[in-house]
């Protein structure tokens, strides 16, 4: 019975517990190249240097009133800096509306082209991060380390494992909790919210409706500089932030916004879990968790990891690849072929 | 006699900078009345009906409603000026739920418009039953009921309808024929387009037959079925 | 070309000359390489998205199977590493791919829809154990022998240039998987897929040290041209040298590079006159015919998705040459310096800058967009020192600035690639 709860706390501690925070993060990035596709209509590759820039600009902050002396108590002080750094986002986010997407939209030019455009954002933002942030890895979490830590734990239960829970698990879950029943609630029960969805369904309809179209991009930028900076402070709180892992975020990203259905927001969550999930439960070493449950002289050798970590974005690609050959429009019903 | 309550007049123009399509065509329909378009294929029925619409750019003629000249407004502003207009296809939000839907119709209004939703409710009580139901997972006959809902929303003067019966069975599409009545009956103009011209224009107070975007035959529903030119040519005997 | 294409080349020469002149004639010639080596991606690109309006945004993994076919092709066979588990690997991969094919074959059957799917995913899992259990010990056997130094299979020791061919054939297998998976799915998707697909390739490159030494590197590649220091014993090489005035190690780098030079630009000019041949060709106007009306050339018969197929995998094989050469280049393969940015985006603005559509444009951007990126470096650090001129010397901003002028390439790329997109879409050399 103990050896059955230590596997439960061991596969909770290395699997349930980091892949749950991180499929959080992963459903907020791809809520937000969702809303982008659902509303203008293209996939975004500067999406996860949007989630640089909103990182960086909450670390400047967070420096900015460390070196004042505010502190959040146990709670990390970015948390006070997230909506000051989303404002920024915000900024940036519809200054690059103004200055380079709108052209295209009123061209009606085809998504493709505004996907190559976003490649050239992309370049700037990135340019931009690497010249005022550098490139090297920063940590910014600060407060209390754990909720609970391993040793405490196992002094609290007698288990030989123990289960630690980070602060910035629990608040990577409890603010990704709060975004997501905000967006919701905006998006099904205020008059904009619903004119986006309805813009999204059917943008001429919309038109003949009266919804101006102008207002519901600003309202879709500003709702993702929102989720993306969110989503990159968690990130960057759970493990570090770097400029370049953030661009390579895209890949899971955009696997999770698919494989949910590109342009359904609750299909973006699930497919961030999925993929989370998966990454996690195929790269981790079982041996951990085996070894409590078989028993002794059928006890693994070796670590039992399917694939090595490097390998985590072929676990990404290989769902994606399966989700586009059999269903491509999504496991919850997106908008495209 | 008074001006009709709303009439494009000598429409000549086409699409974008292409060829003219319409050449001269008039429409009118006073308050209340049903008018129908019909002709055959290529006519340029659809593009008639864009053009009282302002989807299309006017070389020549003028379309005005309740007197007032509305020829160089956008569609949009003409929604706020009392037109509504039902398109063909993609016509609601198919994501959205029925009440959604209605909603979405009245974006423009500040006021009250739970008694619009109830008006539209009680003229089509299947809505009622499946409000909370997403619009898209509906029949082809209840789609248009939502479409038609959407539209009455803004609490039009005048109701324009491309193809409503487009693609659905003949005893919803009576059944639909029925609430147009019924809606031009509450004082709203009606203008729409047909395929199935003679059922048409069985309920049409008026009806305009258009050869390649120029008026052929114009009279009261009765005359044109009446009319052996136009039974023989345009009706199939 | 018409006269502004001339004009274009001559001012792209008169860039490398300056360049030359003024730094030197050595940075000339390097940028010279790279740039043949880029406008060859460029054209492998543009073959893809000028002809057929694809978008790949994997062009890194293609270039890195180039480079790691030159491994594979050109190094020495190590012995110990094959007697170690050579054969056994060879097996287990064989294996892999049986049990691959069988899932296919058991999806492809028409019986029964719930067993079908069931025994195709017991076959993938029970496969992928049997797999590793067969892989593990013949790759641990071939690691551990001489680690520091080998630890892999080694090539067939072959010439180096056989490679060039087989990284196009190893890019073009790849892009037959991927092509065949996401082709006929809306754009978007085939983006993200090749954005997949060029992950793995450097995971595997970076892991799979029986293969490619992973972040040990494989160093010391044998070249297709003579070394520098054979030459500066060469008598006649010396004395020829000495009638320029040079002395012979300055002469020895310099014939090295322009020998190079040569070999890249028979490579270049071979594939751009099949591009332009290709082009020109019914195949090449039913292919633009495709891009511009997908639906329209379908209606008339045209098989779309085959059409694609051929030409993505085209596209990709030419962009593995050149990354095969790019490696002879380097005479190395460091799995860790494949960065998208510089491998896949970089050649996207070479395309879109050079004019997507015509393969002059392609070449054009490939030089003058390398020129650029070279260039910008040093530019820009000299546009922050005279921005900073003005501040004290030990200010905190002035150093940041300074420090930070690497980072200004990025940037100046992607504001390039904006200007262009915004005002002259069509590129310098515009599609006729």
């Amino acid at each position: 019975m103990t050896d059955f709860l230590n596997a439960i706390v061991a596969l909770s501690n290395f699997v349930l517990v980091p892949g749950a925070a991180y499929g959080a993060q992963l459903a907020l990035g791809a809520l937000g190249v969702t809303l982008i596709y659902g509303i203008l209509r293209f996939s975004n590759f500067a999406h996860g240097d949007t989630m640089a820039f909103g990182t960086m600009a909450t670390i400047l902050v967070t420096w900015g009133l460390q070196s004042i002396g505010i502190s959040f108590g146990f709670l990390p002080t970015a948390l006070i800096a997230l909506p000051i750094g989303i404002a920024i986002t915000g900024l940036l986010l519809l200054g690059t509306d103004r200055a380079i997407y709108r052209f295209y939209r009123k061209q009606k030019a085809a998504p493709v082209v505004l996907v190559i455009v976003s490649i050239g954002v992309m370049f700037v933002m990135n340019g931009l991060v690497r010249f005022i942030i550098g490139v090297g890895d920063v940590n910014f979490a600060d407060g209390a380390r754990f909720v609970i830590n391993a040793r405490e734990f196992k002094e609290m239960t007698g288990l030989d494992e123990g289960l630690a829970i980070r602060t910035t698990t629990l608040i990577t879950l409890v603010t990704a909790a709060i975004a997501v029943a905000l967006l919701f609630w905006f998006l099904n029960k205020t008059r904009t919210g619903k004119s986006m969805r309805a813009f999204s369904d059917n943008e001429d309809l919309a038109l003949l409706s009266g919804i101006n179209p102008e207002r519901v991009v600003a309202v879709t930028w500003l709702i993702v500089a929102a989720l993306a900076t969110t989503a990159g402070v968690l990130y960057g709180l759970d493990k570090s932030f770097k400029a370049f892992t953030y661009f390579q975020l895209l890949l899971p990203i955009f696997a999770a916004a698919i494989v949910g259905g590109l342009g359904n927001p609750l299909g973006a969550i699930a497919g961030g879990f999925v993929i989370a999930f998966s990454e996690v439960l195929i790269t981790y070493a079982w041996k951990k968790v085996l070894v409590y449950l078989m028993p002794e002289n059928l006890e693994p050798s070796g670590l039992v990891q399917l694939l090595s970590t490097d390998y985590k974005f072929a676990v990404s690609f290989a769902i994606l690849i399966t989700v586009l050959l059999f269903k491509p429009t999504g496991l919850f019903k997106g908008q495209s072929v | 006699m008074a001006e009709p309550h709303l009439i494009g007049e000598a429409m000549t123009g086409g699409y974008g900078r292409g060829a003219d399509i319409l050449h001269g065509c008039t429409l009118s329909v006073d308050k209340g009345e049903i008018a129908v378009i019909v002709g055959p294929n290529g006519a340029g029925k659809s593009t008639a009906m864009k053009a009282v619409f302002g989807m299309l750019n006017l070389r020549e003629g003028a379309v005005r409603i309740g007197g007032e000249d509305i020829t160089h407004l956008s569609p949009q502003d003409r929604v706020a000026k009392g037109m509504a207009f039902v398109p063909q296809t993609s016509n609601i939000f198919p994501s959205m739920t029925v009440e959604e839907n209605l909603e979405m119709g009245a974006f423009l209004r500040r006021d009250d418009i739970r008694p619009t939703i109830e008006q539209v409710y009680d003229l089509f009580p299947i809505l009622r039953d499946k409000r909370r139901q997403a619009a898209g997972e509906l029949s082809g006959g209840q789609r248009q009921q939502v479409a038609v809902g959407r539209a009455l929303m803004t609490q039009p003067s005048v109701l324009m309808l491309d193809e409503p019966t487009a693609g659905v069975s003949p005893i919803v599409m009576d059944e639909l024929f029925d609430r147009i009545i019924e809606v031009a009956r509450a004082g709203i103009t009606i203008l729409m387009v047909e395929q199935n011209a003679r059922q048409a224009l069985e309920i049409a107070d008026k009806g305009y037959v258009l050869v390649q975007g120029a008026n052929a035959y114009t009279g009261t529903g009765a005359e044109l079925m009446a009319d052996d030119e136009v039974r023989r040519t345009f009706l199939g005997g | 070309m018409t006269a502004r294409g001339f004009l274009l080349y001559a001012g792209m020469a008169l860039l490398i000359v300056l360049t030359g002149m003024f730094q030197g004639w050595n940075l000339a010639l390097t940028i010279l390489n790279m740039g043949l080596i880029s406008a060859i991606m460029s054209l492998g690109v543009n073959l893809q998205w000028g002809f057929a309006g694809l978008f790949n945004v994997g062009v890194m993994g293609f270039v890195a199977l180039g480079g790691l076919a030159a491994v594979l092709v050109a190094q020495p066979p190590v012995a110990e590493g094959w007697n170690a588990g050579g054969l056994r690997l060879l097996g287990a991969l064989a294996l892999g791919a049986a049990i691959l094919v069988g899932a296919v074959q058991v999806w492809k059957r028409k019986i029964g829809g719930r067993m079908r799917a069931l025994v195709m995913l017991a076959l993938l899992i029970g496969g992928f154990f049997l797999f590793r259990a067969s892989l593990d010990p013949a790759v641990d056997a071939i690691e551990a022998i001489n680690p520091s130094l080998s630890g892999y299979l080694g090539g067939l020791g072959l010439p180096i240039i056989v490679a060039w061919p087989v990284g196009g054939l190893l890019a073009a297998g790849a892009a037959w998987i991927i092509g065949k998976a996401a082709l006929g799915l809306r754009s978007d998707y085939l983006a993200i897929a090749t954005l997949g697909i060029a992950e793995i390739v450097i995971a595997v490159l970076k892991n799979e040290d029986w293969l490619s030494r992973g972040v040990k590197n494989v160093v010391g590649l044998p070249r297709p041209v003579p070394y520098e220091v054979d030459l500066q014993r060469d008598e006649g090489f010396i004395a020829t040298a000495a009638g320029y005035g040079l002395d012979p190690v300055t002469a020895s780098t310099l014939w090295v590079k322009i020998l190079y030079s040569g070999l890249f630009a028979v490579v270049l000019i071979v594939i751009l006159f099949l591009a332009q041949r290709a082009l020109a060709s019914p195949w090449g106007r039913m292919m633009r015919a495709i891009r511009d009306n997908e639906v329209a050339a379908s209606a008339m018969g045209k098989n779309v998705t085959a059409r694609h197929l051929q030409v993505f995998i085209l596209g990709s094989a030419v962009c593995g040459i050149a990354g095969a050469m790019m490696t002879t280049l380097d005479g190395q393969l460091t799995p860790g310096s494949y960065q998208p940015l510089r491998f896949t985006f970089l050649v996207w603005v070479m395309v879109i800058v050079g004019g997507s559509g015509n393969n002059y444009g392609a070449v054009l951007g490939g030089f003058l967009i390398w020129w650029l990126w070279v260039m910008v470096e040093p530019l820009g650090l000299w546009a922050m020192e005279l921005i900073t001129s003005g501040m004290d010397a030990d200010s905190w901003l002035r150093g940041h600035l300074t420090d930070s002028a690497a980072q200004m390439r990025l940037m100046t790329m992607g504001i390039i690639l904006l200007a262009v997109l915004r005002f002259s879409p069509k590129g310098l050399m515009p599609e006729r």
